[in-house]
Parts: C-alpha cells; sequence; structure tokens
C-alpha cells in the first residue's frame, strides 16, 4: 500500500509552481475540449486537480506494482524468444498495470486518445515510475517517440500511429550504430525508395536499441545516396506488424537489466517517413534527443530518491557502538547532503520541463492560429532556455544521481555489497545516466554553448531580480558575489581566446554557473515554502565554496601545462 | 434488457493498521482514529463484476452502498475503475444496524433496482468479520448464492459458473440469474484507477455532497447526469423503520475483552517425518491452517 507520490510532498509542491497557470492556459487553449471529451478539464484548478489526482494513479501502481517487482525484473531480465522480445513477467505486469490505468499517451492530445498532459506532470510520471524501477522507466518513457510523431508526422501518420499508444503500443527509437554512436552523422543503415510498392525499405544494422522489439520504432537512416553527413539522413517509422527486422541479440549489461538493449537488422523492411527527408538528424533526432535527455533528468532524480530513502532508512535501522548510525556526524552528513542534492536536482528538473512546456505549447498553439508578436517573442524565450537547461539537466542529474548512490551503497557497508538490499540495484541502474542519450562529456559540449552565448548569465540576472525575504538577502548577496566571479572566470577564459582552452575548462565553466543556478533554484523554493530554506543554505555555502575551488584552478592554471595533458596523446 | 450487475460495497475503518485508539471505552470501533477505506473483499467483489462486463458486451455495474454521506468515496472509487454508477443508501435512521438490518435494508435498495443479473459483494467486512450479510441479503431475495468465490469459470447471458474456495478444495458450481455471489479475498485483486475514468468521474456527488461544495460545476452538471450519484433515505426504500438501525437489530455487544497474545507453552518437534505429519495434523485440527 506504498504511494510514491503522496509520500512525497515535493512533488506536489513541483505542481503548485506559479508558471503552471501560464502552461496550463498554452495547453488546454480556453478548455475548449471540455464540449468534446468527458474528462477534459474545464478550468486550471480543475485541470492541476486532474493532474494531482492521475499523478496519484501512477504513484500507486509504483509503489504497489512496479517498485515490488523490480528486483525479480532485474534477476529475469528480457529473452528472445521465435525472434521477438518477451519480457520479464514482472515487467509484462508493470506494463498490464499501466494500460489497465490508462496512462500510456499521457503527453498526446485527446483527439488521439491522449490525456493532453503538460510536460511537468508526464515528467512527474517518469520520475516516479525511475524510482519504482529505473530499467522500466526506458519502456515508459519511450513514449516520447508518439511526441515526435505528434510534432513532426503528416497528418496520415499521426492517424495511424498516434492511437495506438494510448492502447499500449510500445516504442523505440533507433539511432545508434555499431560505428555511430555519439556521432550520429556516421549512420549508416539505408533507406531507399521502392517505386514498385510505394514505400521506403530500410537495410542495415542498428545496435544498442532500448526496447528495440517495440511496436513502433522510429529509424534514423541514409536516404540520400552518396552522402555521409548528417544532411543524408531522414527519419522512419517502422512498424513491428511488418516482420522484416530481426532481433540479433539482447545485451546483457550492469543495469536497467530489465529494459531490453537490442541489436536489430533490417531486411528490405517497410517504412515511412516522418516529416520531410534530410532533416531526419538536424531537426528530429535533435528534438527527440532533448526529450531523451529530460527523460534522463526524471531518471536520475528518480533514482537519487529512492537511493536516499534506502540510506535514510539503513542509517536508522543498523546500529553499531549502541546507536543506530544515522546518529554519527560522518553518516548524517553524507545523509543531508543527499537530500539537499536531491532537492536541487528536483528543482532543476522541473525548471527545465516548465521552459520546454511553454514553447512546445506556442508550437502547437500555432498550429491552430497565428502567434502574436510578442508571443512569437516569448516562445523564442522559453526554447532558448529549454535548448540551454536540458544539456545542464543532463549533466548535472546524472552525476548527482550516481555519486548519490554511491553514497547511499556506503552507508549501506558490507550489506550494500551484497546481493541482499536493493541499493546494489540502484547503483547499477544509476551508472548509465551519465552515459546514455550524450555522455556528460557531451552535455558539456553543448552546455557550454550557455555560457558563452550569455543565456545563463541571463537567467542567472531574472533570477538575482527575483523578490526574495528579508532573512534570505544574505544567500542571495552569495550567488551574486558568485556570479561576479563567475563572469571573471569566464572572463579570463574567453581572453585567451584559444578554443582548445575553452574546451578544456568547459566542464569547470559549466558546472561554476550551474551552482549557482542550483542555488537560485533552490533560494526560489525556499520562497514559496519555508522548509526549502534548509536545502538552499546548506547547498549555497558549499556551492560557493566548490566554486571558488574551480575558479582559482581557473584563474591560475598556465596555458603552457595544457601540453601535459596532451602528451598522453603521444605515448 | 441489458445486463445489470449489482456490487454491494463498504467503507470500513482499516482495522489492518489498529493503534492504540482503534476502540472507544465502551467497546466501539472509533472510527474517527481509523482512516476509512474501500472493504477489501470489496475490491475484489468489483473486480469480478469488472470481469463479468468485460465479457458480457453492454454490462452495467451499479454499486449501492450503505453508509454515511462521505461513504460516496466508494462509489466514485468503483466508478474511477470501471463501475457505471450507484446508491449511497444513507439514513440516521439506519444507525446501529447490525447484519439483520442491513441486509434487509440492503435487499429493498436491490429490489428497487430490479431486474438485475447478478449481485456480487465481498466475502465480508473488516470491521465486523460476520460475512452474513451478503448470504442474508440473497436470502431475503430469494435468490440462489454462490459463497466463498474465487473466479468466474464461465459466464454467459443465462448463467455463471463459479470457482468456490473451501477449506478443503475447491468447488466448481453454476447458476441461472438472478443469483447472489459472495467473494474471498483470494480472488483477483481489483485492476487499478484508469485516468480519464478518475477525470470523467471525479466530479460526480450525492446532493448531500453538492450542498457542501463551495464550487459546484453546475453548467458540466447538467449536461452529465452521470456526475449525480443516487442518495436514497428510508423512505426511498420504503423500509419499516421497525426493521432498521438498533431496533431492528437483536445483536447486542455484551462485553469486550482485551485480548494479549502470548506463547503459553513450547513443544518441540524433530525433524522427521512422524513428527512433521502430527505437527501438520493438530496444526488442522486446531484450524489453525487448513
Amino acid at each position: 500500500m506504498a504511494n510514491f507520490y503522496t509520500d512525497n510532498k515535493n512533488m506536489k509542491f513541483h505542481l503548485g509552481h506559479p508558471l503552471m497557470e501560464k502552461i496550463v492556459r498554452l495547453k488546454e487553449q480556453n478548455y475548449s475540449d471540455k464540449d468534446k471529451f468527458d474528462y477534459a478539464p474545464t478550468d486550471f484548478e480543475d485541470t492541476i486537480d486532474s493532474y494531482d489526482k492521475v499523478l496519484e494513479i501512477v504513484g500507486e501502481i509504483c509503489g504497489d506494482i512496479i517498485g515490488p517487482n523490480a528486483e525479480s525484473v532485474d534477476h529475469d531480465g528480457p529473452t528472445i524468444v521465435n525472434n521477438e522480445v518477451v519480457y520479464a513477467p514482472g515487467t509484462q505486469k508493470n506494463l498490464d498495470a499501466i494500460n489497465n490505468a490508462g496512462l500510456f499517451g499521457m503527453s498526446l492530445p485527446r483527439e488521439f486518445g491522449g490525456l493532453n498532459f503538460s510536460m511537468v506532470p508526464y515528467v512527474m510520471a517518469a520520475e516516479l515510475v525511475s524510482r519504482a524501477d529505473a530499467g522500466f522507466a526506458n519502456i515508459w518513457g519511450l513514449q516520447d517517440c508518439a511526441e515526435t510523431i505528434h510534432e513532426f508526422g503528416s497528418q496520415e501518420i499521426k492517424e495511424e500511429f498516434l492511437p495506438r499508444f494510448p492502447k499500449g503500443a510500445t516504442a523505440a527509437m533507433d539511432l545508434t550504430e555499431p560505428d555511430a554512436g555519439s556521432d550520429l552523422q556516421a549512420v549508416q543503415l539505408k533507406a531507399t525508395w521502392d517505386e514498385a510498392s510505394k514505400v521506403w525499405r530500410l537495410n542495415g544494422v542498428k545496435r544498442f536499441i532500448t526496447n528495440g522489439d517495440a511496436d513502433v520504432s522510429l529509424v534514423l537512416a541514409r536516404s540520400e545516396e552518396g552522402t555521409s553527413d548528417a544532411r543524408g539522413l531522414s527519419l522512419f517509422v517502422y512498424d513491428r506488424a511488418d516482420k522484416a527486422m530481426t532481433i540479433r541479440r539482447i545485451e546483457n549489461k550492469l543495469g536497467i537489466k530489465g529494459s531490453p538493449t537490442c541489436e536489430l537488422v533490417f531486411s528490405n523492411a517497410p517504412a515511412q517517413l516522418v516529416g520531410d527527408r534530410k532533416m531526419g538528424l538536424i531537426k528530429y533526432v535533435m528534438s527527440l534527443m532533448n526529450s531523451a535527455r529530460l527523460g534522463v533528468g526524471a531518471q536520475s532524480v528518480g533514482i537519487a530518491e529512492a537511493a536516499y530513502r534506502e540510506a535514510l532508512k539503513y542509517a536508522f535501522e543498523r546500529e553499531q557502538f549502541g546507536k543506530a548510525i544515522a546518529q554519527y556526524p560522518a553518516v548524517y552528513e553524507m545523509l543531508t547532503w543527499m537530500s539537499v542534492r536531491v532537492d536541487a536536482i528536483r528543482s532543476l528538473l522541473y525548471e527545465t520541463a516548465r521552459f520546454v512546456d511553454v514553447y512546445k505549447a506556442y508550437n502547437f498553439v500555432a498550429e491552430t492560429r497565428k502567434l502574436e508578436a510578442d508571443e512569437r517573442q516569448d516562445s523564442k524565450n522559453f526554447q532558448k532556455l529549454a535548448d540551454a537547461f536540458t544539456p545542464l539537466l543532463k549533466l548535472i542529474s546524472s552525476e548527482y544521481c550516481n555519486s548519490i548512490a554511491y553514497d547511499s551503497l556506503q552507508i549501506h557497508g558490507g550489506t550494500g555489497f551484497m546481493k541482499d538490499f536493493p541499493i546494489e540495484r540502484i547503483y547499477r541502474d544509476a551508472r548509465i545516466t551519465t552515459i546514455y542519450e550524450g555522455t556528460s562529456q557531451l552535455q558539456v559540449v553543448a552546455a557550454i554553448k550557455g555560457v558563452t552565448s550569455g543565456t545563463y548569465l541571463k537567467a542567472i540576472k531574472d533570477y538575482e531580480a527575483q523578490p526574495i525575504k528579508p532573512e534570505h538577502e544574505y544567500l542571495r548577496r552569495t550567488l551574486a558575489d558568485m556570479t561576479i566571479r563567475f563572469e571573471a572566470a569566464q572572463a579570463k577564459v574567453e581572453n585567451l581566446k584559444d578554443g582548445d582552452m575553452l574546451d578544456f575548462h568547459a566542464r569547470r565553466l559549466v558546472e561554476i554557473a550551474g551552482n549557482i543556478i542550483l542555488g537560485y533554484l533552490l533560494l526560489g523554493d525556499a520562497q514559496r515554502e519555508e522548509r526549502f530554506t534548509r536545502s538552499a543554505t546548506i547547498f549555497i555555502v558549499k556551492a560557493d565554496s566548490e566554486n571558488r575551488q574551480k575558479e582559482s584552478y581557473i584563474q591560475h592554471f598556465d596555458p603552457r601545462q595544457l601540453g601535459l595533458y596532451k602528451a598522453t596523446l603521444e605515448a | 434488457m441489458s445486463f445489470r450487475i449489482i456490487v454491494l460495497a463498504k467503507q470500513v475503518p482499516d482495522t489492518r493498521n489498529v493503534g492504540k485508539d482503534a476502540m472507544k471505552a465502551d467497546g466501539t470501533v472509533n472510527r474517527a482514529a481509523l482512516p476509512a477505506i474501500f472493504n477489501p473483499e470489496d475490491l475484489n467483489a468489483l473486480e469480478m463484476a469488472l470481469k463479468v462486463k468485460d465479457s458480457i458486451p453492454g454490462a452495467e455495474i451499479l454499486i449501492v452502498s450503505m453508509g454515511p454521506g462521505r461513504a460516496a468515496e466508494i462509489i466514485r472509487e468503483s466508478m474511477y475503475r470501471g463501475a457505471d454508477g450507484g446508491v449511497l443508501v444513507s439514513d440516521r435512521k439506519f444507525a446501529g444496524s447490525d447484519t439483520l438490518a442491513t441486509s434487509y435494508t440492503l435487499s429493498l435498495a436491490v429490489k428497487k433496482l430490479a431486474p438485475y443479473h447478478l449481485l456480487i459483494a465481498g466475502r465480508q467486512a473488516i470491521d465486523g468479520d460476520t460475512a452474513q450479510v451478503g448470504p442474508q441479503t440473497a436470502e431475503k431475495l430469494e435468490i440462489p448464492q454462490i459463497t466463498y468465490a474465487e473466479d468466474v469459470v464461465a459466464v454467459d447471458s443465462s448463467s455463471i459458473t463459479i470457482k468456490r474456495r473451501l477449506e478443503r478444495g475447491i468447488e466448481v458450481v453454476k447458476s441461472p440469474y438472478p443469483c447472489a455471489v459472495t467473494v474471498h479475498g483470494s480472488a483477483a485483486p481489483c485492476r487499478p484507477r484508469n485516468a480519464k475514468l478518475v477525470m470523467k468521474f471525479k466530479h460526480a456527488r450525492t446532493l448531500s455532497e453538492l450542498q457542501e461544495e463551495t464550487k459546484d460545476y453546475t453548467e458540466m452538471r447538467a449536461d452529465r447526469p452521470y456526475l449525480n450519484i443516487l442518495e436514497w433515505s428510508v423512505d426511498d426504500i420504503q423500509a419499516d423503520v421497525e426493521k432498521l438501525g438498533l431496533s431492528g437489530s437483536p445483536t447486542k455487544v455484551k462485553k469486550i475483552d482485551n485480548v494479549v497474545l502470548q506463547a503459553k507453552e513450547s513443544r518441540q518437534f524433530s525433524s522427521d517425518e512422524k513428527d512433521i505429519d502430527q505437527l501438520m495434523k493438530e496444526l488442522i485440527a486446531s484450524h489453525i491452517v487448513g
């Protein structure tokens, strides 16, 4: 009888953010659906109430079904039977429960059978599922593919595929290949137009494909013969019913073992083009990847929450030298720092989700009417913020998630190293988050643009200008001081006018900016609810000293010493 | 005539998490100290009804619950899972009813919903554990009853075949309609609430609840009659007041004892076949396992 939504009041706290009113207004467009659908809301309050009630269902399924199944799913894993992926029995039970509850297609419009939820509650559901079973969260999260079809597909493709998702169709995004991982421009899988049967034909291999045997797959393929870069790639949709794909194997992974990672061979597989030719990687996959990165953010926060709860529980149960180990300073400092970081990345997660929400809602409004000039500007600003915050979120949340899982296992001591407690699974599951959907190193490449373009600084200045309780003023002053030092560190690197040096310090600069942003977000939370003052205070003080260390390194680094690092290449 | 299934469901105090305030000094249950929940075996009953509904096109499920105003929540919870509507039988005059008075009241409410095919209820409620209300209601309605049901083996528009979970095995029985079925806790658990149904029915209210709402969604209510949960009083079911409440309840609580369970003696059994056999026989004889 556990409920992962109601047992964590921080979820509802973020659902109550002031920006939700604007998001819901854009998303529900004057609540016009209420005359067509008996489950559509009639006003803002009604919408938030629906979000709340549906998240309660998600929380209950996570607490009572998905969470309890996680251990057996991790143990059993998926198998291949007659060229089909068969999920672990627990995974199938999870899927049945989610389907019975009508939760798939959460963000799709009602005309396709969806719930028309905004990103915030959809991302919350992803966080809840991840806390219960991070591997299952991938199968849940791949409904993002429906969103991509909805955004970019033709009307016929939308009508053919979208209504299938709310009825339980699973999805996959088939991007990577043996020689095209981080570098998707190198994709080789071939798409050729078959004039006789008027379909595209796919031929080639895809590797490391999560949920590869899904009902509906989005496949990135080379449609332009003779090309070798991103401009020759298009996006296709493949229907499993066509049975023109073989599953070569399921990978044996360190973690998220319930999520089938497949190697696929397409042989003359019929497929339909999504959107325009040549826009596959440049536009559609970039958008899909952004949703997926937001998804990994949610997954990271969910895993971190689970890891923290396991540590807290164990630290109070386990007694040594006559008292619970939680009572020892070395342990309670770890526990506190874990919970503060969970608060911080959750705040960043929902801030990013809100930015995505606003500009995506504008895009759909734009399909029904022309946006006013100020709306277009507003939409553009939010898109800019979303694009800058998404890699920052992916980077920081996944790194924190790993360090929180590490600390949680440490608190478990020798017991944590055994297979007897959930933490060993959580620890293994956490590991992938800094790797897939773009490694941390690649997130830095995207996020450094937020530093050089001034987008982070502008966001920071906006936060700084927000009204604040007088007793929090000293925290704001600390953050303002950190901002001045951030600008100085950035100037120091930029003045070297050396691309290598910018690359070298990129991660440090991104993390310095990230710390200031997280500090302001927690401070903002503390304005709405007093209990966040603790997290904000602890975080800002720590971040200040962490930033000083990084800044000192940047300020004192002799560029000639870069050669010492490069020497590795010559060895 | 559509296939009508009536499910009897009760809101009960959650006696599974009993604290020290669970009982009042006079030996009655302190309802304020315990959260009100959907009686667990009634959820099994609802699932069985939903399963029947899934296999008979056009079937409808109506919930009948007797209790105070807040028990309307049970009807909403059922609608969130696939029930079509329900009736809250509520009146101060029902207060203090034992199983006899309760089954009398429920039988009148069910009669008012006739014709129906199936009457399904949980075996027993966790606040009284009598397992009498279902069978007594069936008796008063003069319909056949299948108790301890675990699963529906077959169902069509003329009969239902049920697997019964009994102490020493299982039994499969078939009955024509109308008939009553009481469902055992070993039956399938109830499906989760459905997102769209929750959003569709969350504004469903009884008339008494509506009077307390600050925001009544009047306009929406006019177009959506299913948002009105029926509420029946003593007069609505034309009950004989003498047969209701305390006056209609021959059961009287004489006294309540606090039972403290403790191990009084221990016995040693070796792990050989003979001793284990002996242990099992004793446990079965004393109804500890069965």
